[in-house]
């Protein structure tokens, strides 16, 4: 059994104690420790951007970050934008715009859309795809992904 | 109430996703984010030799893990194949057959239990000769793979119509080539994943992904040695489809096995590995086509043979010839047509289902093949496409009514759209003129049953609906969600027939036990057969509330409508009463009590195909005519798709949002085919089974689209709608691969058109000019 590590970090706003063996991925702990399903497991070694979080105020993908690493940190998932009852605009625009099919890229695509925009809040079309480009969709074909980050962008 | 209400329509209009909220906040609970109380968690040992003798395994070390809780092999199972014929045991004993072969299952506590368990189990190889080439399967003396299969022989097919030699004769040029097509696969999202569960009475719940729970059951229940009537099938939201979840698949009955031995939950999921190399591919095949022409331009006859590589075991890919077929002998006015194919087992990977369905296939020869023919008679690719398309009510050879036929509209309309000829002509002046990058404009067209396919003993769809005293509706359908959207069609459909807002409905269809018969996800069927069932459903719902409401009120049915919540006056629309207070009076009416439930079971109108494989399997057709844009770096190679701009016969728009997305998609999967999925096979082992060498689109390369539907409601379709989500991933590839043409005057009979295929050929064509001169 490998020695566990016990770690403080804010998670949605909420701060959380949690004991980590080293070798485990901040997607496994959101997932299997605090049952935060939304990021997914797609491939597991950075490729698809399904598991895409925010760590201070950086999109990464969870799979490939260890958990101790967030100690003293703060994570957003796709679970923690909303503010009230109502969807942020974010996953409002995605609803809106029919970028939603079978969804399983959704969470991720949502997360990396609101890192762009903390980043640069009107992006171009160029600016739009280059930032979305380590995010995988198979059902879309991308076109009303893009125009729901418009509309974000927009509203 | 005295304020008229106007009478107004939801068909046509876009509609968002009922599902899609919850998806965007990541609430939604997929199959893959479930966790049962007791729940292990099971994986497959599979073989690491393409063609081996199994002479022993070895699983105590595996079972000494710690938190091991069982292991399964061969001996522990009836031994009863699953897939379309049955020749695949979950978990395969003596001989191995491709390196996917389960032949040990491991259930533990954890995840890192089993992983240890699993690199600890032992197996004892011979290799036997491997045969990876279809060809040298069928060869006399070929290794045999299965007993009962002689001369490696799987699935074959033959259509014949007319005197091919006599319309050869009659031919002024004919073609003779062959075209290999690649494997792809469907890369869901969401890996493959599945979740055992039996109750004290021995029955059985699978939480699966399936794409078909009813005749899932029929399908698993031999291999478990069940009744199919004790397998209940739920089906929580998915990560994708597209054909991968409509057969069983081995590690569904070993999760039940693992579950049987444990009597507790026990669910198996894959690695993206997994999901790569276990997983269902689309059909590889080799075509050989011979088709003729007259100098004034009338198509004569198409011969094909077609080779599949059946791979190891057989699942839907061995059946794709059915859909195949249809466009060789149909696709275009071509009196005398022949197809023939046959399937060989090799120690390859096997085919699925997948969208698109062996057309994706045949539409890459005949799309190239209707431009190469129509450059042998000096015509450009317009004209001839419009020469030799069918108009409406004409029969092709396998007895597909076209009875609304507007491949030629789509035709003129795409040619229109993008000034087709003027750049075709422009660009082909161009090709060999100094320049780094070529531009090239090409066509291909489709041809597609877009009224469900009769290849089961019933092509249909159950609906039941019921009103609750405050006019909520829920609509139990046996039709399946797998993110394309029928959850807002149908929502959609009823809501207009009901005159109640899209929020009032609650669509229920992921129960086997609750849901009534549907066959499934596929052949684009589930917008027009489910879609008329909840359509007819919703109408005796509406008639009997319609009837209730004259009684009590002194308007006859016929004269009153549904809308916005309210019983209306049809002419003027002003409310007669409310539609829920209305179903309160009906329920609490004592003797007279009724409430609202209603059940439609929808047959499509066609008929199963007869000897030669002459039916009309489908309700409807459609045809659709994409041209697309390109430029090629002569220098790497590289193909870029600037524009696809696509015409397509839709019937009626039912959702604008949903046929939109579902359009988007699908010609997202056919440029994968055409420029840069592949999956390499060496050795018959994946060689790249990750998101990094296997490339799929991602956002930078999606082209700018162009959208005209063409609607002429069907006469069958619900609202006139036709099943259109296969049709656009039919026809992006061989358009592509014709603007390449025109772009630099080479041709490509092996898809993808990737790179380093596309800069060999062009440096290939230039040493062969400069040799020439």
């Amino acid at each position: 059994m490998s020695q566990m590590v016990n770690i403080i970090v804010t998670v949605n706003g909420e701060k959380r104690h949690v004991s980590v063996t080293p070798g485990l991925s901040v997607l496994n702990m959101l997932r299997d420790n605090l049952d935060l399903t939304g990021a997914k497991l797609v491939c597991g070694e950075g490729e698809c951007g399904a598991c895409t979080v925010i760590v201070d105020g950086v999109s990464v993908n969870s799979c490939l970050m260890y958990a101790v690493e967030l100690d003293g940190r703060e994570v957003t998932t796709v679970e923690g934008l909303q503010s009230s009852e109502k969807l942020d605009p974010v996953q409002q625009a995605f609803v809106d715009k029919g970028a939603i099919q079978c969804g399983y890229c959704t969470p991720g695509m949502v997360m990396q859309t609101t890192h762009l925009l903390s980043k640069n809040g009107k992006p171009n079309d160029e600016e739009i795809r280059r930032g979305l480009e380590g995010n995988v969709c198979r059902c879309t074909g991308y076109t009303k992904i893009i125009e729901a980050v418009n509309q974000a962008a927009e509203g | 109430m005295s304020e008229a209400i106007e009478k107004t329509t939801l068909i046509g209009k876009s509609i968002t996703k009922p599902d899609a909220p919850d998806k965007s906040n990541g609430r939604t609970r997929y199959i893959n984010d479930m966790v049962l109380p007791r729940m292990l968690i099971g994986k497959i040992k599979r073989s690491d030799r393409a063609h081996a003798k199994v002479l022993s395994i070895d699983t105590s070390k595996a079972a000494a893990v710690p938190g091991i809780q069982a292991i399964v092999t061969a001996d522990d199972t009836p031994m009863v194949g699953v897939g379309v014929t049955k020749d695949n045991p979950p978990l395969k004993k003596d001989i191995v057959l491709s390196m996917r072969d389960e032949l040990v299952a491991v259930a533990g506590e954890t995840e890192e239990a089993v992983d240890k368990a699993l690199a600890l189990i032992e197996i004892e190889y011979e290799d036997l000769p491997a045969i990876f080439d279809p060809a040298e399967a069928l060869e006399e003396g070929a290794h045999q793979m299965h007993d009962d299969k002689p001369g490696n022989l799987s699935l074959g097919y033959q259509t014949v119509h007319g005197d091919i030699k006599q319309a050869e004769k009659d031919s002024d040029h004919v073609l003779d080539e062959v075209y290999d097509v690649h494997y792809v696969t469907h890369v869901c999202m969401g890996p493959g994943c599945v979740i055992a569960d039996f109750d004290t009475h021995g029955k059985l719940t699978m939480y699966t992904q399936t794409q078909y729970p009813y005749n899932y059951k029929m399908d698993l229940a031999p291999s478990l040695g069940m009744h199919p009537g004790d397998i209940r099938v739920i089906q929580p939201p998915v990560g994708g489809a597209f054909g991968s979840k409509l057969d069983v698949y081995p590690f569904e009955p070993i999760a039940v096995f693992l579950a049987k031995k444990t009597r507790r939950p026990v669910k198996v999921i894959f690695s993206r590995e997994e999901e790569f190399s276990a997983s269902p591919t689309r059909q590889p095949a080799r075509f050989h086509i011979r088709a003729g022409v007259k100098n004034d331009g009338t198509l004569t006859f198409r011969d094909v043979d077609a080779l599949l590589n059946n791979g190891s075991h057989t699942s839907w890919g061995a059946t794709t010839p059915f859909v195949m077929m249809r466009t060789f002998t149909g696709h275009f006015r071509v009196p005398d047509v022949e197809f023939r194919s046959r399937a060989a087992y090799t120690n390859m990977p096997y085919a699925g289902s997948f969208r698109g369905y062996g057309n994706v296939q045949a539409t890459y020869v005949t799309a190239t093949v209707m431009d190469k023919l129509a450059e042998a008679v000096n015509m450009d690719p317009i004209s001839f496409r419009l020469m030799n398309a069918q108009k409406a009510g004409e029969i092709t050879p396998q007895n597909s009514k076209l009875e609304e036929c507007l491949l030629g509209e789509c035709i003129e309309t795409v040619a229109e759209k993008t000034n087709f000829l003027e750049q075709y002509n422009a660009f082909k002046a161009e090709q060999d003129s100094p320049g780094r990058y070529k531009k090239g404009i090409g066509i291909a067209t489709s041809f597609h049953n877009a009224g469900g396919a009769k290849i089961h003993k019933s092509d249909g769809c159950g609906t039941v609906i019921m009103l609750d005293d405050y006019a909520r509706a829920t609509v139990i359908t046996g039709a399946s969600e797998i993110g394309q959207g029928i959850d807002a069609v149908l929502t959609q459909i009823v809501a207009e027939e009901l005159g109640i807002p899209t929020e009032n409905i609650t669509l229920v269809n992921n129960d086997s036990a609750i849901g009534p018969w549907d066959v499934g996800v596929h052949a684009s069927r589930t917008t027009f057969i489910a879609g008329n069932s909840a359509k007819r459903a919703a109408r005796k719902a509406r008639d009997q509330i319609l009837d209730a409401a004259a009684q009590r009120s002194n308007v006859a049915a016929d004269d009153l409508d549904l809308r916005g919540g309210s019983v209306v006056q049809n002419d003027n629309g002003v409310p007669v009463m409310k539609i829920d207070s209305l179903l309160r009076k009906m329920h609490f009416a004592g003797e007279d009590a009724e409430l609202v439930i209603t059940h439609d079971y929808y047959e499509p109108p066609s008929e199963p195909e007869g000897d030669n494989h002459v039916g009309d399997i489908s309700a409807a057709y459609s045809h659709g005519a994409y041209v697309a844009e390109v430029t090629v770096d002569t220098w790497t190679g590289v193909v870029k798709l600037n524009k696809m701009t696509a015409v397509q016969d839709v019937g009626r728009v039912v959702n604008k949002l949903g046929i939109e997305g579902q359009m988007e998609g699908g010609i997202a999967f056919g440029i994968g085919y055409g420029l840069t999925e592949e999956m390499i096979i060496e050795g018959g082992e994946i060689k790249n089974p990750n998101f990094r060498d296997y490339k799929v689109m991602t956002a930078p390369e999606a082209p700018e689209l162009e959208f005209h539907f063409i609607e002429n409601d069907d006469p069958d379709g619900p609202f006139g709608a036709k099943g259109i989500a296969e049709l656009p991933t039919i026809i992006p590839a061989p358009a592509i691969a014709n603007a390449v043409y025109n772009a630099i005057g080479i041709r490509f009979n092996n898809p993808p058109l990737t790179p380093e295929k596309v800069a060999r050929a062009i440096v290939d064509k230039q040493a062969a000019k400069v040799a020439a001169e």
